[in-house]
């Protein structure tokens, strides 16, 4: 099955993000393909170059990044939304592109599933 | 809505599909910004020519409440663009029944024409849908 994804919170604060890289590698482990990855509201922050977590702790930016390139899946965060929270193309981390919330509706289109991470 | 878009070109590769999109908003419209944005993706899945429903549970039903009065905590009022989405052909407003009535709220409180259903007809609502985004 083609999926979609679509997180609306930020890393750290709110499992969304956690649960929703969890579900993803078992979709694909399961055989399943993940179309694109849609980063909005406080999600954007998921993708901010400057995360420095503590080094016991999993670095969620880096494994979405690292997902993403092994399984070749679109990360895309929302331009306004990105905008808003001072996430900008210089503090990007690689592997994620910023654009239009089209992208969103697109992958609704696109996907058999679109499933939701959020509060 | 290039606001929403930063001004960038949206690819509208669609592939001709049209699906049911249904846009569930739960929360209260200040206080967060789910309702804005959740609006902001309304407005531009009416680019993609898809067939659009909203529909307002829980707290979510203040969204489309008439007379919001937001000066006093500093943030833009946008409940005057529920009114602008017939322009774009989104007609489908649905509001739960329960919710409603659980705030003291009646049909005639509303900004926009809306179709007051009740839980189960909620539930019949989503799954008849193809693709379904709650904030």
């Amino acid at each position: 099955m083609k999926l979609g994804i679509l997180i609306n919170e930020g890393p750290y604060t709110h499992q969304a993000s956690d649960t929703a890289y969890l579900f993803a590698k078992a979709a694909i482990e399961k055989g399943h393909k993940i179309h694109r990855v849609f980063f909005y509201n406080d999600g954007v922050y998921n993708s901010s170059r400057l995360t420095e977590p503590p080094q016991d702790d999993r670095h969620i930016v880096n494994r979405w990044q690292k997902l993403a390139k092994d399984h070749h899946i679109d990360l895309v965060v929302c331009v306004a939304a990105a905008l808003r929270r001072g996430i900008k193309d210089e503090n990007l981390q690689e592997g994620f592109r910023i654009s239009g919330l089209g992208q969103l509706v697109e992958t609704g289109i696109q996907s058999d599933r679109l499933v939701t991470f959020g509060d | 809505m290039t606001e929403a878009t930063g001004g960038i070109e949206m690819e509208e590769d669609t592939g001709g599909k049209v699906k049911k999109f249904l846009y569930i908003n739960r929360k209260a419209p200040y206080g967060t910004i789910y309702a804005l944005e959740s609006l902001e993706v309304v407005l531009i899945s009416a680019a993609f020519d898809q067939d659009v429903s909203l529909a307002f549970l829980d707290d979510g039903v203040y969204q489309v409440v008439k007379g919001q009065h937001t000066k006093p905590i500093d943030v833009k009022n946008f409940s005057p663009t529920y009114r602008a989405l017939e322009g774009y052909d989104i007609e489908k407003l649905y509001v739960e029944k329960e919710s409603m009535e659980a705030r003291g709220l009646k049909e005639e409180d509303f900004i926009v024409p809306v179709k007051v259903i009740n839980t189960a007809e909620m539930a019949d609502l989503m799954q008849s849908q193809d693709v379904i985004m709650s904030f």
